[in-house]
């Protein structure tokens, strides 16, 4: 910020800071990068709320990352300390059950905040053309941030950890052929043991948090290529000022980043009082079951995922086979990387798209919190009816969509943005 | 040399050294995947158990640790045999069809000989180890019942071919391990041919 003041706002364009940053400018691109990604990338004046979860889930990274960095210099990954090395964080560590607590929310804020970015861009059209790549960008986050919630959750080596564990990986098993193999290969022995803990700890403290940093700076590059839409699905840089700036943008910094500031604040409010008034949010961010250590002879009386994962959860349950299960569970997440290519609409934004896909849409939020709901409930033959319906609409919203979306009824989309200035 | 010729040499250099950098990309990564693999020591702890059954008497259980599981050994007498196909009505799963076992022993006595019982004794409920009720009209368990085990954690009650009865917690029949015979005496649990010899 100060950086690119120095220049302009300062006057003295000779200042030693002004030269420390010329220096280093002939040295690295500081101020362009800057200007190209920060003060100078535009993007739409008309940006609602729905827009500040990008900015967010930028913000849990890097909380996890330094809560992550703490919680590693007093945790052991053996299946004989891990459980211990949690209790002494919580109990004997200076400030350790804050860095905790924090880390443990912020794998579910993470999860909120990015289910919420998705949804902004299922309303606006974020998906369709030219944005194909980030989209599938954002789906490798997703997929990355699955593993590493899945690794992280075993490293506790609580009774949940341990059985929850020992369900997902089974699903391997479902594979044809090398499924028995494979499992064998994730676990590295012939149960889950000291071994599958501590690689689950490499994974979840050096490989995945490293693919995920990097996706998220493709990410971002991806996004700056193609511009930020806006929730009025249209493209700013079709009606540019003779500066070359489009007349529908602002820049990201002051004018984005003041909004987001707010947004952040309001995070924190929630996140510290889910922090200190409730960490387990009622057994839903952290499993009472998990509260015992691993016993690989006793199984807990109802083994349910974190409540993120849930939705896919129900679906598996959902199938009677188990092999079944496993591969819808995994086109349910297949199937929104082809989201681009099924919706058939040239209209991006919900505002002027038909009431067919309004429909669907609801539909299909409706029946993702329906099994995500289930899902964490015991599997009796009611609860798994219920499942098979849900189910049933979670995939014919992608498999109906060529269809519903191709003869849609759409509004006409105005040229430029809708904008009602404050005065 | 033509500039034609030199064009189409430089192609060929360049997708010959392009293949050789992708196989040995390809050979490098082999022993970094191998590497998840169970080590030896894992192998090792993992191995298969033998266990000599040639003094185990009719009627008589051995309990044996594989993998970290408990692995029950039991001879039935021909007695205990003869009850197995008399209950059929009061099991959830009689012919094991929703229970995990090897294709050997999906069969009415579960086994690959009759009279060997070969199970993991873990209830499938919540994994608490069942009690031994093998002699028939049981005080606790009532006149009508055949022999079998009993999980005194929540209830769940198995047959002598570890099958459960319907109305308990526990889903399933307890799971039978991979094994073989080698010759009369030796079972090895762990290791099966497939066929179950």
């Amino acid at each position: 910020m100060s950086a690119v003041r120095g220049g302009t706002a300062g006057g003295s364009r000779g200042g030693r800071f002004a030269q420390f940053i010329d220096w280093v400018d002939e040295r690295f691109p500081l101020t362009a990068m800057m200007k190209e990604h920060v003060t100078e990338y535009y993007a739409a004046k008309n940006f609602n709320a729905w827009y500040v979860f990008g900015v967010l889930a930028l913000l849990v990274l890097i909380l996890q990352v330094v809560t992550g960095i703490y919680l590693t210099m007093s945790y052991k990954p053996s299946a004989e300390d891990a459980f211990a090395s949690v209790e002494y964080i919580m109990r004997d560590v200076e400030w350790g059950w804050l860095i905790r607590y924090m880390h443990s929310t912020g794998a579910s804020a993470f999860f909120i905040v990015v289910y919420l970015h998705m949804f902004r861009a299922l309303m606006y059209g974020s998906y369709k053309s030219p944005r194909e790549l980030l989209w599938i960008i954002g789906m490798l986050i997703y997929v990355a941030l699955m593993a590493q919630a899945f690794t992280g959750y075993l490293l506790p080596w609580g009774q949940m950890s341990y059985w929850g564990a020992q369900v997902i990986v089974s699903l391997f098993g479902a594979v044809p052929v090398v499924g028995d193999a494979l499992v064998e290969w994730i676990r590295g022995d012939y149960f889950i043991s000291d071994i599958t803990l501590n690689r689950f700890f490499a994974l979840h403290v050096i490989a995945v948090p490293l693919a995920l940093m990097i996706l998220a700076v493709v990410h971002i590059l991806a996004l700056h290529t193609t511009g930020s839409l806006n929730p009025d699905g249209i493209e700013i840089k079709k009606y540019k000022g003779p500066d070359g700036i489009p007349l529908d943008g602002v820049a990201f910094h002051p004018f984005h980043t003041a909004k987001d500031l707010v947004a952040i604040i309001v995070f924190a409010i929630a996140f510290c009082a889910v922090i200190f008034f409730a960490p387990e949010m009622g057994g839903y961010f952290l499993e009472h079951a998990n509260f015992e250590p691993a016993n690989m002879l006793k199984t807990p009386e109802h083994i349910a995922p974190v409540w993120y994962f849930t939705p896919f959860y129900a679906i598996l349950r959902a199938v009677p086979s188990k092999g079944w299960g496993a591969f819808l569970m995994a086109m349910a997440i297949v199937f929104l990387f082809l989201l681009p290519w099924l919706d058939r609409c040239k209209v991006k934004s919900i505002r002027y798209r038909g009431w067919t896909y309004k429909v669907a849409l609801a539909v299909f939020v409706v029946s993702f919190l329906a099994l995500g709901f289930l899902g964490l409930k015991p599997a009796s033959t009611g609860y798994v009816y219920a499942a098979r319906f849900f189910g049933v609409l979670y995939f014919a919203f992608f498999l109906l969509m060529p269809w519903y979306t191709a003869r849609e009824k759409t509004k006409p989309v105005p040229e430029r943005v809708v904008y009602h200035g404050h005065h | 040399m033509s500039e034609e010729a030199s064009v189409s040499r430089r192609r060929f250099l360049a997708v010959a050294t392009s293949v050789t950098g992708a196989v040995g990309l390809a050979m490098t990564a082999a022993p970094f995947i191998a590497s998840f693999r169970p080590s030896a020591r894992a192998q090792a702890l993992g191995a298969p158990v033998e266990v000599d059954v040639s003094k185990l008497e009719a009627g008589a259980m051995v309990r044996v640790q594989w993998r970290g599981q408990p692995v029950w050994i039991l001879r039935r007498d021909p007695d205990m045999l003869a009850r197995l196909g008399d209950h059929a009505a009061a099991l959830r799963d009689p012919e094991s069809k929703e229970s995990i076992q090897p294709g050997y022993a999906t069969n009415a006595t579960r086994s690959i000989r009759p009279e060997v019982l070969v199970v993991i004794g873990s209830c499938t409920h919540l994994g608490c180890a069942p009690v031994e009720k093998l002699q028939p009209a049981d005080a606790e368990l009532g006149a009508d019942w055949p022999g079998g085990f009993f999980c005194p954690c929540h209830g769940s009650k198995f047959d002598l071919a570890g099958r459960v009865y319907a109305g308990v917690p526990a889903p399933t029949n307890l799971a039978v391990p991979p094994y073989r015979f080698v010759g009369d005496s030796m079972i090895i649990v762990g290791e099966d041919t497939g066929a179950g010899a």
